[in-house]
């Protein structure tokens, strides 16, 4: 991964615009961004959670060229995917999707930052979910809640007991999913069959990106 | 004079007629008007109304008719009797809308409207038919100075107008700035890429106009005259004068750029590879004749690298280098990165700006320099150094909030627009004062001030048209756009405010139909802006002047010289009909033949004045017509409610109030006067310019003569109204009349 890093900040030198603009989905329009600032002024989150910087500020600092500062930033990662930005962007900027696109790429050239809780929910849930074609969900809350460790685990496990009970009474959640007898899709060779074709596809067209 | 004959109409439509008991109108205009021949009527501004109208002056020989309707603002089309005195007793927005239809009103409503009736009557009866007068200039020939592309424009829109034109450009071509651009902003969909400058073209229409006279290296040697007859000698570079006879001036004598060399910080001087717009253009011109991409002045090399400072000597708040912002340099900026851009997209533009604004359709513009790569940085430049061939550009970024030290190899500075706007009055008429003190310097500083002139007017105001703000010749840009503080002279263009070359054709364009109006009017005897058509002059009583010189100090367009006796001599075609003179008249010889101090004072006069047990007081109001009065019926028309113990008389202007009206009312009986004008000083809406503040400076006197009087001073009150003060007009009357309902009556009442 960190070849490709490397690879990629030796083709772009200093451009980092042009990395985002050719190897980032949606990164053409970072450089359409006129500053109003009115994604941030928009983003319900309010930034209290601890956004590294707000869209606007991302964006213009790939126009200064801070590559690092950028991959590294949790900012991407930080988006709820409400799609308010987008709609109220007077340049028409697809500021979710740039927002993502740029994510995507920091991961794919292993920039992004390590036990990000946003992006290791991303990952743990598409590993968990493209496994049977359905989501295990004792896995997946046991994968997120064990994710700092057993201390921290049990004591989230506790403190959520109440809500687990209710689901299961509700029959909700199925505590054999924790064995494995869970409820699966029919044809799952079908599916793993239709998605390595689609990695396939993603990552020629990735690469082909990179060599251009 | 040919026999009087009066007649008062009195309508019932608009509810007037339920509202009231005209029986009682009738009455009041046959016996305490005296009015000849008196009508009701159910529908006066119809056909039928008028048609009784027009029988009366035809078949009766009505010379003075008194119509007790609507507000004279209102139905201005039925009620157009040209040959016969009109007054107008507003019965509908100044009596019925303002008061509630109820028993207890019932009185004082009936009160008010007999109040109206009765003022209408004296006030037509003071009044005379204005005639015009006659032996004003008629000549329909506009002057355009300055040749650039406001200068052009006027040109041309005015002999397509069907007007001959003189245009007189200072330098030996036409086409000015705009000729000098390589390329001009887009000005057609879809406004993504630079466009020819359309000089040429525009040079080229000109020059097959018959309709326009051009002469080159010349200027404006001395401008004599009133609009209509103006005698202008035009100085020729080779020596020669020519004589023209002018209607109206356009101005359009533009800008020069901001002096870089001010702005040493920003590096220039310092390296040829440190120019202002105007150099890039200069630049770009010759890399084009060359067939070659911009080079860097230094050695000719590629340029990889470009800077461009926004506001470079603009929007200064520290008062060293301009204060605002010249609108167009944003738009410019785009156009020369993409002059780079189109040419080779690996160059590198950077915009650095704090407010990025782009005009007309420049969001389009900047939209697709974007989408071209150019940068756009917020960010405040600090310093620029040339080092070599490079040149570090350092600027503390405003969106990421840090310094940054960037390289460029070409450094473009925007810097805005100094008006080519002649001399400042001001500093002209103090130097001259001390000049005459035989002060050697002063007078070298006349002369330098003089130099600048560009109309060379004979006016005793100064030689040319007055600054306004930041030096820029203009009046009051959003309420009166062309509009100078001259008559027939209007500006187009940078002179007037800093502009892009789309909003000065639209300005010229402006500018020149309003020149064509004043010298129509003038040739009529008529008057311009903002009484246009106005056949009213004033006209002095010479045998009771007492050659004070305050009308000719006091006008505020000039329009009033000295004669060989030192007699005030009027240029007609000047005056805007704002009755400041008269107002300042301290003999009161001064009136127009239908406005006067007489047609108010009258008015005054013929109010109904109860005892002081009536428990009735009576407030007058004097609003001045262009703004306080609209606002009064356009209250009316919403229905506001107002005290019913007030008179209002519409005047022309704040500055038209002699003090003798508010004497002879207080001397009358009224409890208190309220006048009503607008906004002046600095941000002053005053449609006369200095009207409203002559008035109120005149006011500010009559304290003591309350005084003397024994009164409360708050017995006259100056109101600051805009027309937008519809809601809260009407309260603040009712405030100013339980004011003086608290106040015993006036002691003057029943003398």
């Amino acid at each position: 991964m960190s070849d490709l890093n490397q690879k990629m900040a030796a083709k772009y030198q200093n451009n980092f615009l042009k990395e985002i603009e050719e190897q980032a989905e949606m990164g053409e329009w970072v450089k359409m961004c006129m500053q109003c600032g009115l994604c941030s002024g928009s983003c319900p989150t309010n930034f209290q959670a601890g956004w590294d910087h707000p869209p606007q500020e991302l964006f213009m600092m790939i126009r200064a060229g801070k590559r690092d500062e950028v991959l590294k930033s949790n900012s991407m990662w930080m988006c709820t995917s409400c799609y308010n930005c987008y709609v109220r962007c007077p340049r028409k900027v697809p500021v979710t999707h740039v927002m993502h696109g740029i994510a995507e790429y920091a991961y794919r050239i292993g920039q992004s930052p390590k036990n990000q809780p946003t992006q290791h929910l991303s990952k743990t849930f598409w590993d968990n979910c493209t496994k049977t074609g359905r989501v295990n969900e004792v896995k997946l809350t046991q994968s997120l809640y064990f994710k700092d460790g057993i201390g921290s685990g049990i004591k989230k496990a506790m403190e959520m007991q109440s809500v687990a009970l209710g689901l299961v009474k509700a029959k909700r959640l199925n505590l054999l999913e924790a064995v494995g007898i869970a409820h699966k899709c029919k044809d799952i060779k079908g599916i793993h069959a239709m998605l390595a074709k689609a990695n396939e596809l993603e990552a020629k067209r990735k690469a082909e990106k990179a060599e251009a | 004079m040919a026999d009087v004959k009066t007649a008062a109409y009195i309508c019932k439509g608009c509810e007037i007629g339920t509202r009231l008991d005209t029986d009682a109108l009738v009455k009041a205009a046959t016996k305490s008007g005296k009015m000849n021949i008196v009508r009701e009527h159910d529908f006066l501004c119809s056909a039928e109304g008028v048609a009784l109208i027009q029988n009366d002056i035809d078949n009766e020989g009505v010379t003075h008719a008194a119509l007790c309707a609507c507000s004279r603002r209102a139905k201005t089309d039925a009620f157009n009797f040209p040959t016969i005195a009109v007054s107008r007793g507003n019965l509908r927005e100044g009596v019925i809308w303002i008061r509630p239809d109820t028993d207890a009103a019932r009185e004082t409503t009936q009160d008010m409207a007999e109040d109206y009736v009765r003022m209408a009557c004296a006030e037509v009866k003071a009044m005379q038919v204005p005639q015009g007068n006659q032996n004003t200039g008629a000549v329909k020939t506009l002057l355009v100075v300055g040749g650039g592309i406001s200068g052009m424009t006027s040109a041309l829109e005015s002999s397509k107008a069907g007007y001959k034109v003189v245009l007189v450009e200072k330098t030996g071509a036409l086409g000015g700035w705009a000729a000098k651009l390589h390329k001009r902003v887009p000005t057609r969909e879809p406004f993504k890429a630079p466009e020819d400058n359309g000089v040429s073209d525009m040079v080229a229409r000109i020059e097959a106009d018959s309709n326009i006279k051009v002469y080159l290296n010349a200027t404006i040697a001395k401008t004599d005259g009133a609009p209509g007859r103006f005698k202008v000698e035009i100085a020729i570079e080779s020596g020669s004068v020519a004589n023209e006879d002018i209607g109206a001036i356009v101005q359009a004598t533009g800008f020069t750029l901001y002096d870089a060399n001010k702005l040493p910080e920003l590096g220039y001087g310092k390296s040829p590879n440190v120019v202002d717009q105007a150099g890039l253009e200069a630049l770009a011109s010759a890399a084009a004749a060359a067939g070659k991409p911009i080079c860097r002045p230094s050695d000719g090399q590629p340029v990889n690298k470009v800077v461009f400072v926004q506001c470079a000597g603009q929007r200064d708040n520290s008062g060293t280098h301009l204060p605002y912002c010249s609108g167009f340099c944003c738009n410019t900026s785009i156009k020369q990165a993409m002059y780079f851009k189109d040419s080779n997209p690996d160059i590198d533009t950077v915009v650095l700006f704090t407010d990025l604004r782009t005009p007309g359709n420049g969001e389009d513009f900047y939209r697709s320099a974007q989408n071209k790569g150019v940068i756009f940085s917020k960010g405040v430049v600090s310093d620029v150094s040339a080092a070599g061939n490079a040149c570090s550009v350092k600027f503390k970024d405003l969106i990421l909030n840090e310094e940054v030290d960037t390289q460029a190899d070409l450094v473009v500075l925007a810097t805005g627009m100094v008006p080519t706007s002649g001399p400042d009055l001001d500093q002209l008429s103090e130097a001259n004062r001390v000049a005459e003190g035989g002060d050697e310097g002063a007078k070298q500083h006349v002369v330098e001030l003089m130099s600048k002139s560009v109309l060379n007017l004979t006016y005793r105001q100064g030689p040319d048209v007055p600054h306004f703000k930041h030096g820029f010749n203009d009046s009051h840009f959003i309420c009166f756009p062309y509009e100078t503080r001259r008559t027939a002279m209007y500006t187009a263009g940078p002179v007037r405010r800093p502009m892009d070359i789309a909003q000065a054709q639209e300005d010229a364009t402006g500018a020149a139909m309003k020149a064509i109006q004043a010298m129509e009017n003038a040739g009529l005897g008529k008057a311009a802006h903002p009484r246009a058509g106005d056949l009213s002059f004033p006209t002095v009583r010479l045998e009771g002047c007492t050659q004070c010189k305050r009308c000719t100090v006091e006008c505020p367009f000039g329009a009033i010289d000295e004669d060989a006796k030192r007699f005030p001599l009027f240029n007609e075609s000047r005056c805007r009909r704002c009755g400041t003179c008269m107002g300042a008249c301290p003999v009161r010889v001064i009136s127009f033949e239908n406005y006067s101090v007489n047609t108010v004072g009258s008015q005054i006069k013929a109010v109904d004045v109860p005892d002081e047990f009536a428990e009735k007081p009576r407030i007058l109001i004097l609003a001045c017509e262009n703004d306080a009065y609209p606002a009064l019926d356009m209250a009316a028309m919403n229905r506001h409610e107002y005290d019913p113990f007030v008179r209002v008389i519409p005047i022309r202007c704040l500055g038209s109030v002699n003090t003798i009206w508010i004497t002879d009312a207080l001397n009358g009986g009224y409890d208190g006067v309220m006048l009503m004008g607008c906004k002046h000083g600095e941000e002053y809406q005053c449609h006369f310019v200095k009207g409203s503040e002559l008035g109120r400076y005149r006011l500010s006197k009559v304290g003591d003569t309350l005084k003397g009087m024994n009164l409360e001073t708050e017995r006259v009150m100056d109101l600051e109204v805009a027309i937008t003060d519809i809601a809260t007009l009407p309260q603040k009357i009712n405030d100013y009349a339980a004011l003086i309902k608290s106040f015993p009556p006036s002691p003057f009442k029943g003398f």
